[in-house]
């Protein structure tokens, strides 16, 4: 074993990304030491409360409870840790912003920071010294990190959400590959309902999955909410294309999906109903648990790509952020960054069993992503994924666009047939023009 | 002697009766005092919230941070809403769709455990049950039974031969808005069930022995004697009713989170997501603030309607 000396550690960045697993004693002393050297050390009497969305998969959950251990055993500040289903964990924030007190820390979705960037503690020294060592933020991360020219967060890692698919369905309906064209995809629907396998995208309030594909169709087809000044300019012949083609998607898919939330297109994978949806990986890892037919029957693939021949997807990102009433912000500062150092975030990753994926470059070469090869399309969804609002500004703007569900209501709205697709537009216009004004 | 039992039966001059005096025995003072611990309660989680929610509704308030005062724009803005509409509409069916058969199922079981009935008292227990079981719970369980993949209703008339596909409960429209009338009707009806009894009970059985020497039927005791004795009972229980009804939030939000398409969509609920999820705090209390004049109108319907005998007032008999 390598001793730990404060010269093997500095020599850090990616040369110990790759040599991954430290655990017990051995994540101890190294955190000990990383305490030490830390730039941020924890105020006196610090105690930490942070709000985390629940975990999706258990193994996650654990290595995740580990990591803290060590931060306070090593630092000696005792972080409680709260888990809230992930959408409530924006209300539970909103209220602390508001009302000026609750947990230090919060660990919500992309939007979450945007929604109150003047209550978020700066964090641009914690996300250059990552930036610097591990290889860079990838793009996106940056513009969901920033608000104006500081940090107002710590992207920490993304959650991919793929096409999940049953192999043996697909291939009889004469689909060896996962088409990864528009028309082809309409086409495999088709052949897929034709042949009594259908599969389905939520279009009921599901945060995730719902926000996830609507965006995609829309921007796949060119259709955009906002441009690169914020006007809105969703009212357009491609918006309507994209509405005409999810229409279509639509009289393929089962029945229900309208009052689907995050967890119904699981539970309808899992018991077989649907051959085909948008999910993270948490139906593979559920499948591997409890329905290992299904599991092995099953793969993973991109979005198809769309008219500008570029990846459009939307994935969604979990920042953690510090709000400005917390007692202790150094130690706020330390638990960041101990969190995306390499000795604790490569064993994270990896129990987390390819549901989380990382935005900064070093840790393209964490094992997880090669050990089974179903798990590799989740490595690079933090580079494929546009941000939230498109071209337009990542800010409370496109958060509220986004929590308040247009996009995907215009989707439901035209698919169920409440109303036509000048209707649809017309509605969802008004709704972001009163945001983006 | 005469002179010390003269003395000792000299009384001690009465002192003057202070204004103070006067205040320590007065009613009204003594009344605020005892008044006060419950005032205080009711202004500061009625009062307080109920104006602050006026204020806010005229404000650009957001969540994270404070708003100014923008007079009627919210209001004006939601008056071109289509969602805002639409959950108008909603509320409006899912309030008096409900509350009709609540109060007629409720009155009907009320009359029905009225009777002379074997365990009895084991009876009106059971009926209680829905109203008691938390409606977080119960509505869970609603959402299962109502599942368009997973429902137990569709699989049994699937398995039974009468229908051939799963019923579309809470994907549809108009089923979501019949599905979550019949939880509430399930959880509702108890209350006024329970209520009309207690009403019911204080009817004079001499009342009823009267009109059956005059040869009345069951119909016209139940027009004529049953119904107006019970109409101050009907108006405060349906009162209740209603505005519990017409604030429904945990129901939905558990069953439908107001979709599919904002079709089960309350005020209530509607206005959650404007000022909790999305932050609009402005635009949510104007939402929850538009229930207002509803709400009034309801009691008023109640109070007026309801309430027109004179012996309910408290005179004499007409």
């Amino acid at each position: 074993m390598t001793s730990i000396t404060r010269r093997t550690l500095m020599q850090g960045g990616t040369a110990a990304v790759a040599a991954g697993a430290l655990t017990g004693p051995a994540l101890l002393d190294w955190a000990k030491v990383w305490a030490q050297n830390a730039p941020w050390k924890p105020e006196k009497g610090a105690k930490l409360a942070m709000l985390r969305w629940k975990y999706f998969v258990q193994s996650e959950d654990d290595a995740f409870v580990k990591l803290i251990d060590a931060f306070s055993k090593a630092t000696g500040v005792p972080v409680q840790i709260s888990r809230e289903s992930y959408e409530d964990v924006q209300p539970k924030a909103s209220v602390a912003a508001n009302t000026g007190t609750g947990p230090d820390l919060f660990w919500g979705l992309y939007s979450l920071p945007h929604l109150f960037p003047q209550k978020c503690m700066d964090t641009t020294d914690v996300a250059d010294y990552l930036g610097k060592k591990y290889g860079g933020w990838v793009d996106s991360a940056v513009k969901y990190g920033k608000s104006g020219n500081r940090w107002i967060c710590v992207p920490i890692c993304y959650s991919g959400a793929l096409m999940n698919y049953r192999i043996e369905a697909s291939k009889k309906a004469g689909f060896s590959k996962f088409p990864d064209k528009l028309d082809a995809f309409l086409e495999y629907t088709k052949a897929m309902k034709a042949q009594g396998t259908p599969g389905g995208f939520a279009l009921g309030h599901a945060s995730g999955d719902a926000n996830s594909w609507v965006h995609w169709c829309l921007w796949s087809h060119g259709g955009e909410t906002v441009d690169a000044k914020d006007k809105v300019i969703i009212n357009s012949p491609e918006t309507a294309k994209a509405l005409e083609y999810a229409k279509a998607l639509y009289g393929n898919m089962i029945q229900g999906t309208p009052a689907w939330n995050d967890a119904s297109n699981n539970k309808a994978f899992l018991a077989g109903d649907i051959y085909w949806t948008n999910n993270g990986i948490s139906i593979y890892v559920a499948a591997q648990n409890s329905a290992k037919q299904i599991a092995a029957d099953m793969d993973h693939a991109y979005f198809p790509v769309g008219v500008s021949g570029k990846p459009t997807e939307l994935h969604l990102m979990y920042p953690v952020l510090a709000m400005t009433y917390t007692k202790y912000p150094q130690a706020c500062k330390a638990l960041m960054a101990f969190m995306l150092e390499a000795d604790n975030f490569n064993p994270w990753i990896q129990s987390a069993k390819g549901y989380l994926t990382h935005c900064l470059n070093a840790y393209d070469n964490n094992p997880v992503w090669t050990a089974d090869p179903k798990t590799t399309p989740f490595r690079d969804v933090a580079k494929r994924t546009r941000t939230a609002g498109g071209l337009g500004s990542v800010g409370e703007k496109a958060a509220t666009a986004i929590s308040d569900f247009i996009v995907v209501d215009m989707f439901a709205n035209y698919c169920t047939g409440r109303e036509d697709v000048k209707g649809a537009i017309s509605v969802a216009e008004r709704a972001l023009k009163r945001i983006y004004r | 002697m005469a002179d010390i039992a003269l003395k000792s039966s000299v009384k001690a001059p009465a002192r003057d009766i202070t204004a103070w005096d006067r205040l320590k025995v007065d009613r009204n003072w003594l009344g605020l005092w005892f008044m006060l611990p419950a005032a205080a309660f009711l202004i500061l989680f009625l009062a307080y919230p109920l104006g602050l929610g006026v204020w806010l509704s005229f404000t650009d308030a957001r969540l994270g941070r404070g708003g100014e005062f923008v007079g009627f724009e919210n209001y004006d803005f939601l008056s071109d809403d289509a969602t805002f509409w639409l959950t108008v509409f909603n509320t409006l069916l899912y309030t008096t769709v409900a509350s009709a058969i609540k109060f007629a199922v409720g009155l009907y079981l009320a009359l029905l455990l009225n009777e002379r009935l074997p365990f009895k008292a084991i009876i009106r227990a059971v009926v209680l049950i829905p109203f008691i079981v938390p409606t977080v719970l119960s509505a869970i369980a609603f959402w299962w039974l109502f599942d368009p993949q997973f429902s137990i209703i569709s699989w049994s008339l699937v398995n039974l031969g009468l229908i051939d596909h799963y019923i579309n409960f809470l994907g549809d429209a108009w089923n979501a808005r019949w599905s979550v009338i019949f939880a509430n009707i399930w959880r509702g009806v108890p209350f006024v069930a329970i209520t009309l009894l207690a009403g019911l009970q204080t009817v004079s059985p001499s009342l009823y022995e009267a009109a059956t020497i005059d040869g009345a039927t069951n119909w016209q005791r139940f027009r004529y004697i049953t119904y107006p004795l019970l109409t101050p009972i009907i108006a405060v229980v349906m009162t209740f009713s209603v505005l519990f009804t017409f604030t429904d939030f945990q129901l939905i939000w558990v069953m439908t989170r107001g979709g599919p398409v904002n079709a089960t969509h309350l005020m209530a609920t509607y206005s959650y997501q404007r000022a909790i999820m999305s932050g609009y705090l402005g635009e949510g209390s104007a939402i929850a603030t538009a229930m207002i004049p509803f709400l009034l109108l309801a009691i008023l319907v109640s109070w007026f309607g309801l309430q027109r005998r004179k012996w309910q007032q408290g005179e004499s008999n007409d």
